[in-house]
Formats: structure tokens, sequence, C-alpha cells
């Protein structure tokens, strides 16, 4: 059998990250394509590999939880011994926190570099072609992985999740870690609370700017996004004045989103915020000024003061999902 | 404690990016650098560092072209006592894997006990370079870093994960990349600006660290692409109520978001 995918799918306190389903749902189309095979490794209980294995991969790989997986030392472990094991072509992760920080590790260990973020892939001529964003999404490279073994992570919420006719064979699979090898130790997770979207897995991201002027408004911007069922962002200008936490930071120093829908509201649209914004699907912007830059990325643009219009938008979207 | 702060030359956030005629590089022409911004949270991390134990040294090192060392002037006006450049022809299209042997070499070299890392070179966007280093040479690392201690020997790092904060502990030397909350950066004080003019800065050649000349492994450009244009969109005119009640409309049906 021609060497095929290893998809990283992770799992926390049993929620599969979106993005690991899209990953898996990904390597699928790929390898369909390339008549080649997807191999997925899971580090969970039954139901989370039975909740996974519908996603796409041929063959899944499921580990016991174990103390040394929550560290992303065990996991990396792990994955190199697959890699060893299957001697896959491609290994795939989504690129969440612990995609983008497993996946150097491991691929140091075979002496590569990661295809860190891609957008999008297609297979061609029997290869692979990675699109990945440069300068914050302000250009993109294409590239073509060279040599036997090649690391990537996607984006999470830009490629689709589907489910896949037959459900892999799950595979259980005794990795031994061992814990000597974990460096860095785990001491605490805080979740934030609430059980809130998370801002880059959201379908629809409501972001507030200098525009609502005060500390005490952003609570406007949060309102609105709950209404749409979304997560609520910010523009440097907001993080810096200390109005909000730096985690919900949009742009070339945030956080890069691509949600179905961005509402921007008093927020110009400069070049750094642009730039972790404008692959949205739709935006919405509004702003007092007709001339805010912003309006040219928009696809609705409402001219006006934001106090106004913010909690009538507020009503008539509770109105329609009620 | 001796300290390591990796700085990457990128170019200036505000820079308006063309492709270059050959289809497979960013023009860089009339482009102005700096430091990458994440880097200065590193640098501001190890100064407080130092400031706090009483005493260390902080070195800056960068691999890059000769101008580099022109940005590596601010981060040694803003405190650092140190800087060295590792350049040669072949470093500016080194891929992440081996920038991360270089720097994993000098740190090796210079005897550090911490290395400090931007979460993210802005512009080639890689975010890896911590990583791979910390892989090389074998120590404990935390990506992403908002909150950072020393005591006794450990450090301890809180880091940013999707949706939440994790606590690491890490036995020293180890790797830490910096991520904007940590900290705010200093600005260069005049001192420090005319201190900095003084200080060299250490420059080596690759072969002068023994290190096998570079090659590109793990990938190929094939072609870089601007982002698709944005249809015009559309300005809502009127009252507000008239305005907000369209809007919904155009999400409900046009859109189909709502
Ligand atoms: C190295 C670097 C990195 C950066 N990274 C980022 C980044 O990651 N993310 C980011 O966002 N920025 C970033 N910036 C900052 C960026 O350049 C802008 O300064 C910032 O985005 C401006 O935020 P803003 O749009 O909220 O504020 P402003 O530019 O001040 O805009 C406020 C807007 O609100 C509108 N407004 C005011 N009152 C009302 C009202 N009552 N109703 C409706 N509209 C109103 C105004 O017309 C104006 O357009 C970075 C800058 C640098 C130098
Ligand atoms: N050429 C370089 N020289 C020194 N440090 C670098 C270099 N490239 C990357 N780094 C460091 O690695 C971090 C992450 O960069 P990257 O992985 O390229 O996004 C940067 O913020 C720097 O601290």
């Amino acid at each position: 059998m021609a060497q095929g995918f290893l998809v990283y799918v992770e799992n926390r306190n049993g929620r599969i990250r979106k993005g690991s389903l899209e990953a898996l749902a990904t390597a699928r189309r790929l390898a369909d394509a390339l008549g080649r095979t997807v191999d997925a490794v899971i580090v969970g209980d039954d139901a989370a590999a039975a909740q996974a294995a519908r996603f796409g991969a041929h063959r899944l790989f499921r580990v016991a939880p174990a103390d040394v997986f929550d560290a992303r030392d065990g996991v990396v472990e792990l994955l190199a011994g697959l890699v060893r094991q299957e001697s896959p072509a491609w290994v795939v992760a989504s690129a969440t926190a612990a995609g983008k920080d497993c996946l150097p590790a491991l691929a140091a260990r075979f002496e590569r570099s990661v295809i860190q973020d891609a957008t999008e892939v297609a297979a061609e001529g029997g290869e692979l072609l990675i699109k990945r964003p440069i300068y914050a999404g302000k250009a993109f490279e294409v590239v073509k992985p060279a040599g036997a073994l090649a690391f990537l992570t996607l984006r999470p919420n830009v490629f689709p999740a589907a489910e896949a006719p037959a459900a892999a064979t799950v595979v259980d699979h005794a990795a031994a870690v061992d814990p000597a090898r974990v460096r860095t130790r785990v001491a605490e997770v805080r979740e934030t609370a609430g059980g809130k979207v998370e801002l880059t897995e959201a379908a629809i991201v409501v972001s507030g700017g200098r525009g609502i002027k005060a500390a005490e408004h952003y609570p406007l911007i949060e309102q609105l996004a709950a209404a749409f069922g979304g997560a609520a962002g910010a523009s440097r200008a907001v993080v810096d004045a200390g109005w909000v936490a730096h985690h919900h930071q949009v742009g070339q120093t945030g956080k890069t989103v691509s949600p179905t829908l961005y509402v921007a509201v008093g927020i110009s649209g400069a070049i750094q915020h642009l730039a972790g914004m404008s692959s949205s699907k739709y935006i919405v912007a509004i702003n007092k000024d007709p001339d805010a830059p912003i309006f040219k990325v928009a696809d609705y643009g409402i001219v006006g003061d934001l106090f106004q219009v913010v909690p009538l938008l507020i009503e008539a979207v509770r109105k329609l999902k009620a | 404690m001796k300290i390591g702060v990796c700085i990457k030359k990128v170019p200036d956030t505000e820079t308006r990016i063309r492709i270059a005629p050959d289809g497979r590089q960013v023009s860089l022409e009339g482009v102005s650098f700096i430091i990458s911004p994440y880097d200065e949270f590193a640098i501001e991390a190890a100064l407080q560092l130092k400031e706090k134990a009483g005493q260390g040294e902080v070195v800056v090192i960068a691999v890059g072209d000769e101008d580099t060392g022109k940005v590596m002037r601010n981060a040694l006006a803003m405190g650092a006592d140190r800087a060295v450049l590792v350049t040669d022809p072949a470093v500016v299209e080194a891929e992440p894997y081996d920038v991360a042997r270089i720097l994993a070499a000098v740190a090796r070299k210079e005897g550090v006990e911490l290395l400090l890392f931007g979460k993210q070179g802005v512009g080639q966007d890689y975010q890896q370079v911590p990583t791979l280093t910390a892989e090389l040479l074998g120590w404990p690392a935390a990506a992403v870093v908002v909150g950072l201690d020393v005591a006794g020997g450990e450090l301890t790092a809180t880091r940013e994960i999707d949706g939440g904060e994790e606590v690491d502990r890490l036995s020293l030397p180890a790797v830490v990349s910096a991520q904007k909350g940590l900290n705010t950066p200093r600005y260069a004080s005049l001192k420090g600006i005319m201190a900095a003019k003084k200080k060299t800065i250490e420059t080596h050649a690759l072969a002068a660290l023994g290190l096998a000349p570079l090659a590109q492994r793990s990938w190929e450009v094939v072609r870089l692409e601007m982002p698709p244009a944005r249809a015009a969109g559309r300005l809502i005119d009127g009252e507000p109520e008239a305005q907000v009640k369209q809007l919904v409309e155009l999400l409900h049906t046009e859109a189909k978001v709502l």
C-alpha cells in the first residue's frame, strides 16, 4: 500500500476539536484523489474514538489516556513512534495552539520544518500543492513538499468537515512513552469562563474598535456576539486601552479569524486589523465615518452611530432567531 | 543568569506587499525593517528577569543578512548587553529548521540558560522556530507565553491556548516564546541609544560555528499569490431602524448567515 496520511486528532476532555475533524475530512479528500489511505490517532476513550472514526480515516489508532499525554512532549513521543512505525508521507494536524506546537517538535526529529497554517490544499500530479498565508494574509505562498515526509497544519474553520461513507477501523495502540522524555509539565489548565465560543472556531465574530469609546461599552459588542451565537473580538486600540483582554485581539499581532460572518463595529480598518479578518466570508462594517477603510472590504456597510445601530441590531437578531 | 533572545528582522507591519517579478518572492524594495513585534516582548522579559535578579547577561541573537545588525542595535539600545549575528548569503532563504539549527548552535556556544523568542516572526509567519530549536537542544519549552517567572532553577510559564490558559513548569535551561500581553516593551532611552552605538555586533559566518551548509529540505515555493479582491460592497442608507432592518434581511436571505 502506498504511503498515506497520518492525522493527529485532538481531544480535549471528550470534546474533539472541530479543526481535527476538518483535518480528517481534508486528508480523506486528498487521499481519495491520490489513491492513498488515511491513518489517524486519538488519545481518548471509546466514545471519542467512535466519534472521530466517522470523519474520514481508514484506520484510527486509539491510545488510552495517561498523564504523559497531557503535555506536548508526550503527544510528540506518541506521534514520533507512529511516524516510524507507519512511514506516512504526510503528517497532518489542525493549526490549533496544540497542533502548531506539537508538529514542529515532531518535525525537528525528522529534520524537517512544518508547513504551518495552510488554508488550501490540492492534489495535483500525485503531489500536494499547499497554500498558506504570509504577511498575515496580505499574500499567499503556494508550496510543494520536498522529500518523502511532510508535516502540515491546517487553519481551523477554513476546511469543511464531512463524514465519510464508512467508519474507520479502530485499532488499540499501546504507545510506550517514557515519562522522562516529558520535559515540560502542565501544572494547570484554566478554561475561559462561561463556555464561550473560541474566537478562531466561531462561525460569527463581532469585534469592537475604539469607536466604542470606553470599557463600559464593550458589553454591547458581547451582547451582539451572543445574539448571533458568535464570539467577541476587538481591535488592538481596544486591547491597548485595557478595555478587554488581549486574547480578544484580531489582526496581524492578534488572532486570525475566518468566520462566515465578521461584524466590525467602530473599527477604522487599519491594514494590521484587515490582515486578521479579511478572509471572512461576509464582512459587515458599522462606522460613522463613510470614508473609513473598513468599508472597502465590507460586503454590507452601515454608516451611522454604533450606539444607535447596535442596540437595534441586537434586538432584530434576537427577534429573528426567536 | 545568561539569557539569549532570538530576534528576527522583518518588514514593517505597515508594508504594502508586492510580489517580485519572479513570482516567488515578496518585493522588499524600499521596505523599512523592524524587529518582529513579538520579539520585543521577549527582549523586555529578558531585561526584567535580569533586573529582578540584579545580575546576569542578555544576549540578542539573530540569523540574517548583514543589515540585520541595524535592527539589533535597537535591542542593544533597549538594554541588551551583547548582540550575536550569524550571517551567510544562504541564510536569507533558510527554512525554519535550518534557522533553528543555527540558533541552537549559538545557544550552546554561549551557554545560555534561558532562550527567549517571539511566538511568531511576522511576515513569513512560520510559527515554529522556537519549538524546533527547543527540540534540537533537548530543552523543555513553552510557546505563546503571557506570564513568566523564574525561581529556584525552575521556570513557570503561563501560555495562551485555545479557549483558556495553561500553566507549565520547566526546569532550566529552557525555551520560551513570548505572546502579546506578557509585558509592555520599553522604549530605548537616550542613554541606551548612546551606549548601543559603542557596542559591537559580533558577527559569525556559518563555517565559523562549525555548521554544515544549509539545505532546503521541506518544501519548494511554487508561486506567491495576492488575496482575491473582494467585490465592492453595499452601503445601506436610511434611518438606523431602516438600515438595521435591511441588514438583517440581507444577512438572512442573501448571505444566509442568519
Ligand atoms: C506593529 C503593529 C501591529 C498591529 N497589530 C494590530 C492588530 O493585530 N490588530 C489591530 O486591530 N490593530 C493592530 N495595529 C494597530 C492598527 O494600526 C490601528 O491602530 C488599530 O487597528 C486601530 O483600531 P481601531 O480601528 O479600533 O481605532 P481607530 O483607528 O481609532 O478607529 C475607530 C473608528 O471608530 C469609528 N467611530 C468612532 N465613534 C463611532 C461611533 N459612535 N459609531 C460608529 N463608529 C464610530 C471612527 O470613525 C473610526 O473609524 C497594529 C499596529 C502596529 C504598529
Ligand atoms: N532568522 C532568525 N533569527 C533569529 N531569530 C529568529 C529568526 N527567525 C525566527 N526567529 C525567532 O523565532 C520566532 C518565531 O519565528 P517563526 O517561527 O519564523 O515565526 C521569532 O519571533 C524569533 O524570536
